[in-house]
């Protein structure tokens, strides 16, 4: 193979992120191109039709279904106040008349002579979308939404929980190993980012739910403490709609792992900065990672020909002394050098034949792994 | 679908895009036979940097180029002026990447059109998120509540027969209406939804729908009481399927323009070939697709209900959430850590096992290196291949089948109605097919994970696709059959060798079967094998032997308790395996250390790993 393709998350220090932010239904656009907003402005916003409330009036009136609309007291488009009477029945000579009052006040969507149902939608419900990120609005998507550019470092997580949150970076660890306990964790940390090693413990999430923390980066989580921490063991990696108060995202993985030194590096650079962060991760059927986007302060000029980061990236090769990461075990979480990237299948440990990378780690012992278990680390 | 002349087509590129590896095979015209020549495999390219699934694609290609030393591509292109040394006369692809077709299904009975409704959903390839029905115990708010929060990409709404009341669909049309469901990719682009029910009622399905979503009106599927008509809704959900599903993921538009025929959803494919394989052989047969997401499962059997010339009915289900990577977690969560560790034949430290399923979750392409990854791995796929199966054995029942006969009288007979078709004595053959099984490092793995999972009853023969191409057979099938079946003879089906399983039970060591094996140059071996073993008996590829079982009076052969049975046995890459450990129960040892002993015996006599050989 000319190059072999490997995914690999980006971590930089500086590149041009655009931001496509949409509306779930079209609504309102309150920015023009151009504009220069703050990732908390809001920038759209739309109405989601209300909920509905069905009421069968027919069965309630003992009545045939066409004789419904003679007897509805609103039709269809009127608004109605809660136990505000909708319809009533004939009565017996007039007296003993049924009435039916609205259960909820909202709107009669439809009244049906066939089945005898009327549907009351409730009233609408506002939906904003702030800019997320610090940056330019570079294009108007007329009624659906804005793209926005910066200039950034972003770094992409491997696995996250919870959503969109914004913060400042606080390094709450002293080097890439160390855990992230409760006993790092406190009161000044109220509406940061803090930022672990190698693994955030289960008392830690809870101590920073309880101190206001915004969001925490990690190395690594266990599945054991995700679990009980959210109370339910994640069987399908979509993510993001968690409502725990916090978001985390984390960098390597599953377990105990080092942060990437060059990650932590940059995170604490960028300490004091203020970050935003999204936990969201999506698997399968449009893949999805976590992020942590910090805008620099000279968005005014955005250079044009950086590569773009989340709408089109480069393809990812990978070739002799480049360092990759281990993302597999044996030697899960290393970061290793490519030595050599034999062309024909082997066999590896397990009898699995394979296209095989021939890596080099940190002793200086060689090993051969599958292609597969190796992840590229941006150069 | 586009026109070919047949005869001039003499090498063929087939692709199946699955949710992690998009597959490659080469099939070139040798003399007057097509033969699978080479393939190649890359991962899926769904997932940033790349985000093109042609990506995947060419790579996958590039590596037919490289084994079989011909140029294809050019420019990104399939080159199509073809000579000796490059181009090709045909391209044809399936895929399940994005996630696949997720649909929702609408009938007015729970147990009558919603479930015909789910047969064909099914039928096209599917996974069918949720059925509503009139008399599903959720009231009107709750199933609305439901249809947004899924998101489908596609409904299908069905109910009453032609000339019936309109008012039970007509209410299940206010409420999708009234949910006002949004697609689940894109939100440019209104929700498609077909209506297959009572042709009285589509002026008031029409009114009520036709502004929220993009209305699609076909044929009733279940005409009148006694009559299913799955066809015309199955067609109309692969062409939505096409135009709207699929267009929307990441690179599509650019494969369908590749394509020389409609792409055609794996599932879909993977069921044509196996009653394709059913009807030759003329047997009864239980397949199966593991894949990286969802597990298929396919039945073929024969049936007194059926309606088609071989008295055959067939089934497909599609477990949504187990599957080998991107759905592992959900396998280990759904079968237990007990019952995933019963399969392994040492300890493992607990925490550090719920790490490697969450990492391999989140990283899906990575593949087993160590022996002891591979261990673990295959004890979570027999455990995803038993759900998979209890769950197509509950689904596998009642009225079945394209188009279907019944009498009212039947309809109200709800107990006979929930008998599986599933009947493992009867059983044939089982194919195994997707990766875990395919690309077993030995086949004798494969052999072990399909008896442990499906335990087949009686005899029953065990095969497996050689290299996962049975998808790229199905839609092959449907432009050129020809070839299709004679890779499919040739190159694909790759014969493990024969389970002879006795059902009943007793204590380990008691006395259960007297085999005897009479081989074609008259030599015959035999063997009293008691309960709780695994006896394997050398018998090679394209190699017959009779066999002649006589079970203790505690098992049953198939013939009754205690009775003896003759048969005809298919050898294959493991031979045949007598199985005697119990069925109907199936149990393994109770005390970790009598199971870890008992899996060692097993694994030692199935020649299963490095270190467990004969």
């Amino acid at each position: 193979m000319a190059h072999a393709y490997t995914p690999g998350l980006k971590v930089t220090p500086n590149t041009v992120v655009i931001k496509e932010r949409r509306l779930p239904l079209k609504g309102n656009i309150l920015v023009k191109k151009g504009d220069k907003v703050k990732s908390e402005d809001i920038v759209a916003k739309t109405e989601l039709p209300g909920n509905v409330v069905p009421l069968n009036v027919v069965n309630i009136l003992s009545i045939a279904p066409e004789e419904l609309h003679e007897l509805m007291l609103k039709k269809e488009g009127e608004s109605v106040e809660k136990g505000e009477m909708i319809a009533q029945s004939r009565g017996l000579f007039g007296w003993f008349k049924t009435p039916v009052l609205a259960p909820a006040s909202g709107v009669i969507e439809s009244v049906s002579n066939i089945t005898g149902q009327v549907i009351i939608r409730l009233k609408p419900i506002p939906v904003e979308l702030n800019a997320y990120i610090d940056g330019i609005v570079e294009e108007v998507l007329s009624g659906e939404g804005v793209i926005i550019t910066s200039n950034a470092m972003f770094i992409q997580g491997i696995f996250g929980i919870g959503g969109e949150t914004e913060g400042k970076l606080v390094i709450a660890v002293k080097d890439i190993k160390d855990k992230l306990e409760a006993s790092n964790i406190d009161e000044t940390m109220k509406g940061k980012i803090i930022v672990g090693g190698s693994k955030v413990t289960t008392d830690a999430l809870n101590k920073a739910i309880k101190v206001g923390v915004k969001g925490i980066i990690s190395g690594g989580v266990d599945a054991d403490d995700l679990k009980n921490f959210l109370g339910y063991d994640i069987g399908v990696a979509i993510t993001g709609h968690e409502e725990k108060g916090i978001t985390l995202v984390t960098t390597e993985g599953f377990g105990e792992i080092a942060m990437a030194q060059k990650t932590f590096d940059l995170l604490k650079k960028n300490q004091g900065k203020k970050a935003s962060i999204n936990g969201t991760t999506q698997i399968r059927a449009g893949v999805m990672r976590p992020e942590i986007i910090v805008t620099n302060s000279n968005i005014d000029s955005i250079p044009k020909e950086e590569k773009t980061v989340c709408s089109e990236e480069e393809f990812i090769g990978m070739c002799v002394g480049d360092n990759v990461r281990l993302i597999r075990d044996p030697h899960f979480g290393e970061i290793v050098k490519v030595k050599s990237l034999p062309v024909e299948l082997s066999i590896v440990e397990s009898e699995t034949k394979v296209r095989v990378v021939e890596i080099e780690l940190e002793d200086g012992k060689t090993l051969i792994v599958p292609r597969a278990n190796v992840e590229t680390i941006e150069k | 679908m586009a026109k070919f002349d047949k005869n001039k087509i003499t090498r063929i590129v087939a692709t199946d895009c699955g949710s992690t590896t998009t597959k490659a095979i080469l099939i070139e015209k040798q003399g007057d036979e097509y033969r699978l020549v080479t393939r190649g495999e890359a991962p899926t390219t769904v997932e940033a940097p790349v985000e093109d699934v042609t990506a995947g694609v060419l790579n996958a290609v590039t590596e037919l180029e490289e084994l079989r030393g011909i140029k294809i591509i050019e420019n990104g292109k399939f080159i199509k002026e073809k000579t000796d040394e490059k181009g090709i006369d045909l391209y044809i692809s399936t895929s399940s990447a994005g996630g696949g077709l997720q649909m929702m299904v609408a009938g007015v009975v729970k147990s009558m059109t919603a479930e015909s409704a789910a047969r064909a959903a099914l039928g096209a390839g599917a996974i069918v998120m949720d059925t509503i029905a009139n008399n599903d115990g959720r009231r009107p708010h709750e199933k609305i509540q439901r249809i947004r929060n899924l998101r489908p990409d596609m409904i299908l709404l069905s109910g009453g027969v032609d000339g019936g009341t309109i008012k039970h669909v007509t209410e299940l049309g206010e409420i999708i209406a009234a949910a006002d469901p949004r697609p689940r990719l894109g939100s440019s682009y209104k929700l498609p939804v077909i209506y297959a029910g009572n042709k009285d009622a589509i002026g008031e399905i029409e009114e009520i729908l036709k502004e929220k979503v993009s209305l699609d009106i076909t044929d009733n599927l279940r005409p009148t009481m006694e009559r299913e008509n799955l066809m015309p809704s199955r067609l109309k959900i692969q062409v939505q399927f096409l135009e709207h599903v699929m267009a929307q993921a990441p690179g599509y538009k650019k494969l369908m323009k590749m394509t020389d025929v409609d792409i055609m959803p794996t599932p879909g494919a993977v069921g044509k070939i196996m009653e394709t394989i059913a009807d030759i052989h003329n047997i009864e047969v239980v397949g199966v697709d593991i894949g990286g997401a969802t597990t298929d499962v396919f039945s073929v059997f024969k049936s007194d209900e059926a309606e088609n010339e071989k008295g055959t009915i067939f089934n497909r289900t599609v477990s949504a959430n187990l599957g080998m990577s991107y759905s592992i977690s959900n396998v280990f969560t759904e079968a237990g850590l007990d019952n995933v560790l019963r399969w392994i034949p040492f300890k493992m430290d607990e925490a550090e096992l719920r790490n490697k399923v969450k990492n391999k979750m989140i990283r899906p392409t990575t593949i087993p290196s160590l022996l002891e990854e591979l261990m673990f791995e295959q004890a979570i796929a027999r455990e995803a291949l038993r759900l998979s199966f209890e769950q197509h054995k509950s689904l596998a029942v009642g009225l079945k089948g394209v188009q279907k006969q019944r009498t009212v009288s039947d309809m109200f007979c709800q107990e006979e109605e929930n008998l599986t078709l599933v009947n493992m004595i009867n059983l044939d053959m089982i194919i195994g097919s997707g990766g875990v099984l395919s690309h077993a490092p030995r086949r004798n793995q494969s052999a072990m994970m399909l008896i442990d999972s499906f335990l087949p009853e009686g005899i029953t023969t065990l095969t497996v696709d050689s290299i996962f191409m049975m998808p790229q057979l199905g839609v092959l099938s449907e432009v050129h059959p020809e070839a299709a079946t004679q890779v499919f003879e040739k190159d694909c089906l790759i014969y493990l060798g024969t389970c002879v399983a006795p059902v009943g039970n007793s204590k380990y060591g008691k006395p259960c079967v007297e085999v005897s094996l009479k081989y074609k140059d008259g030599k015959e071996e035999k063997a009293s094998i008691p309960f709780g073993e695994i006896k394997v008996f050398p018998l090679g590829i394209c190699e017959i032997a009779s066999i002649t079982v006589i079970p203790t009076k505690e098992f049953d052969m198939g013939a009754g308790k205690g009775n003896e049975v003759v048969s005809k046995v298919h050898g294959g890459t493991v031979g045949v395996i007598v199985d005697t450990r119990g069925r109907r129960p199936f149990n393994l040892p109770e005390s970790s250390e009598e199971r870890i002993k008992s899996l060692k015996k097993w694994y030692t006599e199935m020649s299963l790993y490095p270190g467990f050989e004969r």
